[in-house]
């Protein structure tokens, strides 16, 4: 069995965002930027699976500017066999990724392809499941859990309601959740070992994909600042405030 | 437990300037050299915080087509200033007077953290395997006392010290060389030096701690190109300090306030000495209508060559501020880094060449520029223990006049962490509240950094004896590592009436402050698990 797994790069979690003064974005200029944390997890859980046997290559791919390398390396420092960079330059949109993807595993020919849940950058929250449309392939959103059982998956989901536990058939595509699993080091002996893996390079327009943003984006705002809160005396009070001037019962 | 090793020729720990271009001179000299530089923070440049107004003689010697390599040395100095505040007013100095040393018309405004980017990109090119996320955590040693190498920390280990899943051992890199180039108070360093008594006939060792805002200001308050140094106001006439504010392009100014750490009053706050700076009102109307975009802070070498310890140990040196090379009269580091850097690759090259003992750095050194540029600029921090007035006197007739040849060298007399006074004997200083506009709080300073460690890892801010914080420094200093900390990362809470020292471990911005100026010397600095520690952009 063969896993694909995508990866993004994106800006660090810990970093704080700020936006452009021409509000068309936001800085990214000398920013730390790391792999998207859900994409750690669906890197990690392929891993996992070659460890125990069940698989027998992973391939990570990322579709990016010629700087997403280091993604698609920091993937195979934690485990990955080979990697793949699409690249493409400026804004990329889920649809434009996922018919990406769809080239690369009608080439690849995996029987599964995992990736984030969303990524912490524009939260599309997109890309696995119109990849799964375009290959008219089962899905499982937001897997905690995976088990491979034959030719089915029994994938457990992180719902508003709980947890859902769902058999598909394989091949087929999960989005991962960050409790899936905790996603190991890289250790600097398998950095090294990493720099010797290929990573094939291919120019998005060689795929045939037409890449051009289907949205207009007019302008990135930051949220505005949140108003200081105020002590109230009484639960009458409360009450009244709530009533009156946030006019929410 | 064993760990894995790797053999290198030479490794560097710190990838500074110093480090960097220890690594990038030994690949000009040797390209057959194998060379790695570990780096703590998640990437080069993470950690490193600078004014910083750049010499670029050490440069041109290391790379001498520089300019043609788009390097991020942008604006070149255009004009200077240089203010006495008052309270409310501010007398500025001619230029005319200032000594030689601080004339900055052939320098360039830069961030260092962006030149460090820069400087590894060269590196790497050059064949040097650098590795950021990987803190240098202990110094190995061969059976005859030399050192051997390092080992990087241990991932993946629980607060009480148990692995978990992911645990991942650390490495052994092995060396000819190691080359310790961590920066001001380095861990290791600091333990070098003890182990190899390099500091023997040395002064005591003088530190400040160095401030950095960036702003992004109005238009019309902004000259790129000017760089204007303030003293007096807020600190009184017997703390050493004074501030810089650089204006560089992309309409921001570099903002940013050095203190003395040795001060003596408990209750002074440098976070807060450097938030009331910036109601001056020569300095408020600059950044006016503007926003704070970048905060950190981070401890600085003073001492000067009275204080440098020996850099050459059996299997290692000790360069760059790890040793302690900052010129202080120049307020510049970089520069003298980075050559001490270049001496350091002179020398290993020689070792590992032609066997040349690696006292040989010594020779190269005393023969530099770096060693006579510290030497004439040596007496002018001491003098300042008389008061900022004398001081600036002494340091004209010093600088101008003589141009640092009086016969004669002021010593340190003290370590900082000796000079704080008791906490009843000193008078309790009130700082006005943030306004969240021009002034703010280490709260909201510290989200600016992007500052982060693993939760659940153990405390990498060791206290020697847990008890003392309570029992005695709050007791006699009012706890002063509440407002020494630059991110708030020690506090004392009540609980039930009784005193708890906290340690907020996770704000840590690796400034170093606690382990100089804590009285006891009670707080280690360890390294936290790698990558940890703020995320500086352009510093």
């Amino acid at each position: 069995m063969k896993i694909l797994v995508a990866v993004k790069r994106v800006i660090d979690y810990n970093v704080q965002v700020r936006v452009k003064e021409d509000n068309t974005g936001v800085v990214t200029d000398n920013v730390k930027m790391s792999t998207n944390p859900p994409d750690d997890n669906a890197i990690e859980e392929a891993v996992k699976i070659k460890e125990s046997g069940k698989a027998t290559e992973v391939v990570a791919v990322s579709v990016g500017e010629e700087k997403a390398q280091e993604t698609v390396r920091k993937a195979l420092a934690v485990g990955a066999d080979r990697g793949i960079l699409i690249k493409a330059d400026g804004i990329l949109e889920p649809l434009a990724v996922s018919k990406l993807l769809q080239k690369i595993v009608e080439k690849e020919k995996p029987d599964l392809v995992f990736m984030g849940k969303q990524a912490i950058d524009d939260d599309c929250n997109q890309t696995g499941q119109m990849l799964s449309a375009l290959l008219n392939w089962p899905q499982a959103t937001f897997a905690s859990k995976i088990e491979i059982k034959d030719k089915k998956l029994e994938v457990t989901r992180e719902i508003d309601e709980g947890l859902e536990t769902i058999e598909i058939n394989i091949p087929a595509i999960v989005t991962c959740d960050l409790r899936l699993n905790e996603p190991r080091y890289a250790s600097l002996p398998n950095i090294m070992k990493a720099k010797k893996k290929p990573i094939e390079q291919i120019n998005a327009s060689d795929l045939g994909v037409d890449t051009s943003p289907r949205i207009e984006q007019i302008k990135v705002e930051e949220p505005p600042k949140r108003k200081a809160g105020i002590k109230v005396k009484s639960v009458a009070e409360l009450v009244q405030k709530l009533k009156n001037e946030a006019k929410v019962i | 437990m064993s760990r894995e090793s790797m053999e290198y020729d030479v490794v560097i720990v710190g990838g500074g300037p110093s480090g960097l271009t220890t690594a990038i001179k030994l690949k000009q000299l040797n390209s057959n050299l194998n060379i790695c530089v570990l780096e703590k923070a998640s990437e080069i440049g993470a950690h490193i915080l600078s004014g910083n107004v750049f010499e670029t003689r050490a440069l041109d010697e290391l790379i001498p087509n520089w300019k043609d390599l788009n390097p991020p040395i942008k604006t070149k100095v255009t004009k200077e200033k240089f203010l006495f505040l008052g309270k409310k007013k501010s007398l500025s100095w001619p230029t005319w007077l200032l000594p030689a040393v601080q004339k900055n018309h052939k320098n360039y405004i830069i961030s260092l953290a962006n030149l460090c980017r820069w400087l590894a990109e060269q590196a790497e090119t050059l064949g040097v395997e650098i590795f950021p996320g990987f803190p240098a955590s202990e110094v190995l040693f061969n059976d005859d006392g030399s050192v051997k190498g390092v080992a990087t920390q241990d991932m993946g280990i629980d607060k009480q010290g148990n692995k978990k899943d992911s645990f991942e051992p650390g490495i052994e890199l092995i060396g000819k060389v190691t080359v310790f180039a961590e920066g001001c108070r380095g861990h290791l360093g600091k333990q070098l030096i003890k182990k190899f008594n390099l500091n023997k006939d040395k002064d005591p060792q003088q530190y400040g701690i160095g401030f950095k805002e960036i702003w992004e200001i109005d238009e019309k308050n902004h000259e790129e190109g000017l760089v204007m140094h303030t003293a007096g106001w807020p600190l009184d006439n017997n703390t050493y300090g004074g501030s810089f504010i650089y204006h560089a392009e992309n309409k921001q100014v570099f903002l940013g306030y050095v203190i003395g750490l040795d001060y003596q009053n408990p209750h002074l706050s440098p976070f807060d000495e450097f938030q009331r700076f910036k109601t001056h009102p020569s300095i408020k109307k600059i950044i006016e209508g503007g926003k704070r975009i970048s905060y950190g802070a981070r401890a600085l070498i003073e001492g000067g060559i009275q204080s440098l310890p020996k850099m050459f140990m059996p299997g290692a040196l000790l360069i760059g501020c790890d040793a302690g090379t900052l010129n202080m009269p120049k307020i510049k580091g970089s520069h003298t880094a980075m050559k001490s850097g270049i001496l350091a690759a002179e020398a290993i090259n020689e070792h590992i060449q032609s066997k040349k003992d690696l006292s040989f750095y010594e020779e190269l050194f005393k023969k530099s520029w770096l060693y006579k540029e510290l030497y004439q600029a040596r007496n002018v921090k001491p003098s300042f223990n008389w008061g900022l007035i004398l001081g600036i006197i002494f340091t004209g007739i010093d600088q101008i006049l003589f141009r640092g040849k009086l016969p004669f060298t002021l010593r340190h007399k003290h370590s900082d962490h000796e000079t704080l006074k008791p906490a009843d004997k000193m008078p309790k200083i009130e700082y006005p509240k943030p306004d969240n506009v021009i002034t703010f709080d280490k709260t909201s300073s510290v989200y600016l950094t992007g500052t982060n460690h693993e939760d659940n890892q153990p405390v990498h801010l060791q206290l020697k004896d847990k008890d003392l914080p309570i029992k005695y420094t709050l007791e006699k200093y009012d706890e002063p590592a509440q407002r020494y900390c630059p991110a708030g990362v020690y506090e004392v809470q009540k609980e039930n009436d009784i005193n708890k020292f906290v340690i907020n471990a996770q704000n840590c911005i690796h400034c170093k402050t606690c382990d100089i100026k804590e009285p006891s010397q009670n707080i280690i600095w360890v390294t936290p698990e790698g990558g940890g520690g703020p995320k500086y952009g352009n510093m």
